[in-house]
């Protein structure tokens, strides 16, 4: 069965490009647009990944990663970030957060895909 | 960057990357406007911050490298911002404001795939950068690559590594799993693997979720060092690592132990339990195609038409013995038209996305002509049809430019003549009355009533003997032989004037007006239908055929005597109205309607504002009534037909052609037969406006 994941960004045109790039390669995709709608999908069904952005309204991905980490549905499910966020800070909270691992946008869709297969395969 | 396949649509992205540009930039103005006046809190900073990173990273996915530049200094700005590194000072308010304006030409630039002069803002790219370098520990965010996108070292020769490598629980908590990290060091070289087991506790003290198992790798690889380190990047704070190049070749570890690891059990949490898919639960709100909301429109205007007939025959039922039917019908009719009126609130739109962008109009023009403007604005949330708000812009800024040229004094003139240096346009908008009406007020110099009233009548636009009123003369404006006058006329606009406007908003069903006082300012007033899906139409007949005349256009109608109506060679007949002559256009000619009444007195005049012809008389054998209707698109179903704007069906299930009336007397120019020319009407009136613009 095709692998899940979650793909959460509050930009339409990067959810866009990110679904695009996973369901070519297989993956079974659904979207959500900040932290509060991904939270709402988790606990909707199970998702084998968790791709998301950092700065988004309503709930941020920090937060996001912090919820999903304490809850106990996807607690153990691996996050990625995916993020223009380029000074190291924030990516540092991202990690302490509880991510798995993350990619600097703009990404090709090759690294992405290798990211993908490194932390969930 | 995205372009290693050919299936992959980046067309579509970019159109969609625009799309929500567009947002964006609507956003980030309105933010601004609200930080500019100092109202705005944290989160409205966090919302422009936002807005420039979103676009900053979609610029980056299709390469759009000035705007990638421009905003990346912009986010460096504003995140000392939000560090409180810099404070919104000012002058740094207004740089914002000059660089959102720079940020949205860069974003049109790239969408028209244009090259800006590589001097395009550097001024203000070097007043931010000036901004962050005095800011204390404010430093502009670094290139934005790194991490995995280190690329490959040139290929050395084999080397032999040691790596010690003990997760911690956190590395577990994380969903990092080490099993995956040892494919990945596979994937260097020749690996052997040997495990310490040391730490493992009995069974019962066993901790499920701990780590307790660490390992020694020895790898041959010709890979750099870096390419270990990058195996490891997601973990390394999770773990405790030494990587160590052996300078001898490494002492061959045994077969067996190397077997003990690849047996290593993945040390990751457990699994959640089975899925059970359940769909996403949706948010609060969610994105339609406008395709897909137009058909319902279309739908549910069908279905008002159905309704109408239902209603007109059930009229003729008696009510003693079908009570049911006619209740039914009567309920039938409460339904339909709230249907309709939900239907028509999901293309409601506010007017902020059109408000918004008129601060930006007049900060340019304001710069450009030296003038100290500030413009408020209220209502911003108003609703109308979308429809209505996508051609709304273009009449709008035309009107504040207008405000701003002709209405405001320059500074000085205004402390002259007693007024704050500054300015004012306010721009408003409210429902009234199932229209909306959108005002543009300025604190200017006003109309001068007399200099409009001698030029009109130099123009011969008003006759000689004839007084008109103060709104009238107001109102002469908007007359199409006043506006491209070169005479001080306080409002005409730079070659084209307010007839244009004027004309723009009556496409729209909409009508115009202006109250001015002299010395104390101007204030337009426009007011709109909140849809155009429903018209209110006089329905007139011309022989056998039934058209709709939309009510806005008519001025008034008439019967005239036969000693009204005079012709003129070359130009048809005219007809002698209060002193002024109407050129008649005939209905039944225009369209080749036989069995029409070919004398205007022994039928209706309908008087109507035409495009480029001024008043006009439309002849047309009798008036039926007026009556709301749906309008259904003619290029939609058919084609588009010059002088026609539409078609709807009566109650009756006929088909009702809707006249366009601007145009109408375009048509009676032309003799015979009617010829089809699609679409020509819109286009025509896109150009007017880029010349207005």
């Amino acid at each position: 069965m095709a692998k899940r994941i979650l793909a959460v960004d509050d930009s339409k045109t990067m959810r866009d490009m990110v679904s695009f790039t996973l369901r070519k390669a297989g993956f079974d995709v659904a979207e959500a647009e900040d932290g509060k709608a991904a939270l709402n999908v988790l606990g909707g069904g199970k998702f084998d990944l968790i791709i998301t952005d950092l700065n988004m309204p309503n709930m941020d991905g920090i937060s996001l990663i912090k919820n999903v980490r304490a809850g106990s549905s996807h607690r153990a499910v691996p996050i990625l970030i995916l993020t223009t966020e380029s000074d190291g800070t924030k990516k540092a909270d991202g990690k302490a957060a509880g991510a798995t691992g993350w990619l600097v946008k703009p990404f090709s869709p090759d690294k992405l895909i290798e990211l993908i297969q490194r932390v969930c395969p | 960057m995205m372009s290693e396949s050919e299936a992959y649509p980046l067309e579509q992205f970019r159109k969609t990357y625009f799309e929500e540009c567009a947002e964006l930039l609507d956003v980030l103005q309105a933010n601004l406007e609200l930080l500019a006046a100092g109202a705005g809190g944290e989160e409205t900073l966090h919302a422009i911050f936002r807005a420039v990173h979103s676009i900053k990273g979609g610029a980056g996915a299709f390469g759009f490298s000035s705007l990638v530049a421009f905003s990346h200094v912009l986010e460096g700005l504003l995140d000392a911002m939000r560090e409180q590194k810099v404070d919104a000072t000012p002058d740094v308010k207004q740089l914002l404001l000059r660089a959102s304006d720079a940020l949205a030409d860069i974003v049109n630039a790239a969408r028209s795939e244009r090259v800006l002069p590589a001097e395009f803002a550097s001024d203000i790219l070097t007043g931010m950068e000036e901004v962050l370098a005095g800011a204390s520990g404010a430093t502009a965010p670094a290139s934005a690559m790194s991490g995995l996108e280190s690329a490959n070292v040139a290929v050395q020769g084999e080397r032999s590594y040691r790596i010690v490598f003990t997760p911690h629980t956190e590395m577990l908590q994380k969903a990092n799993e080490p099993l995956l990290l040892f494919r990945q060091l596979r994937k260097l070289g020749g690996l052997t693997v040997d495990a310490n087991t040391s730490r493992l506790p009995a069974f019962e003290a066993l901790e499920p979720e701990a780590a307790y198992l660490g390992w020694t790798f020895v790898l041959e690889t010709g890979a750099p060092e870096s390419a270990i380190h990058e195996v490891f990047e997601f973990v390394e704070d999770d773990c405790d690592l030494s990587i160590v190049l052996l300078h001898e070749a490494a002492e061959a570890v045994s077969a067996a132990t190397a077997a003990s690891a690849t047996e290593v059990a993945p040390t990751a949490v457990a699994a959640a339990e089975p899925s059970a898919t359940v769909a996403p639960t949706p948010s609060q709100s969610i994105r339609v195609d406008v395709d897909k909301v137009d058909r319902l429109v279309n739908l549910v205007g069908e279905l008002v038409i159905t309704q109408a007939m239902l209603t007109e025959q059930g009229s003729l039922l008696p009510v003693d013995q079908y009570p049911a039917m006619i209740q039914g019908i009567e309920a039938l009719a409460q339904s339909a038209r709230e249907l309709q009126e939900s239907v028509m609130a999901i293309r409601a739109q506010p007017v902020k996305s059109v408000f918004a962008r008129m601060p930006r109009v007049v900060r340019d023009l304001a710069a450009t002509l030296g003038k100290e403007v500030k413009i408020v604005t209220s209502g911003e949330m108003t609703e109308i049809d979308k429809t209505v708000i996508e051609q709304l812009n273009d009449p709008l800024t035309h009107m504040i430019r207008n405000a701003l040229d002709h209405g405001i004094e320059s500074p000085d003139d205004r402390v002259a003549a007693g007024k704050p240096r500054q300015g004012t346009i306010h721009l408003s908008a409210a429902q009234r009355s199932g229209r909306i009406v959108i005002e543009v007020s300025d604190d200017g110099r006003g109309l001068n009533r007399e200099k409009v009233l001698a030029k009109a009548r130099d123009r011969g636009l008003v006759a000689a003997g004839v007084n008109p009123t103060e709104e009238e003369i107001d109102n002469l404006i908007f007359l199409p032989a006043f506006s491209t006058a070169d005479v001080v006329s306080n409002i005409s606009g730079r070659g084209v004037g307010m007839d244009v406007v004027k004309r723009n908003v009556q496409a729209l069903g909409g009508r115009i007006s202006v109250q001015s006082r002299f010395g104390a300012g101007s204030r337009f007033t426009m007011s709109l239908p909140l849809t155009l899906a429903v018209v209110d139409g006089m329905v007139v007949s011309v022989g056998k055929e039934t058209f709709i005349v939309p009510l806005t256009a008519i001025i008034e109608s008439l019967r005239p005597q036969p000693s009204d109506i005079n012709p003129v060679v070359g130009r048809g007949d005219v007809l002698a109205l209060r002193g002024e002559y109407l050129p008649l256009t005939y209905l039944h000619r225009s369209f080749a309607i036989g069995s029409a009444v070919t004398d205007p007195c022994q039928g209706i005049v309908i008087i109507v504002q035409s495009e480029g012809a001024g008043r006009i008389g439309v002849v047309v054998d009798e008036l039926l009534g007026q009556q709301q209707v749906v309008v259904k698109s003619l290029e939609a179903n058919y084609d588009a037909v010059d002088g026609i704007s539409g078609a709807t069906i009566l109650g009756n299930g006929r088909v009702a052609l809707i006249l366009d009336v601007a145009r109408v007397r375009e048509i009676g120019e032309k003799s015979g037969v009617r010829t089809i020319t699609p679409k020509e009407k819109t286009i025509e009136v896109r150009e007017d406006m880029t010349h207005a613009a």
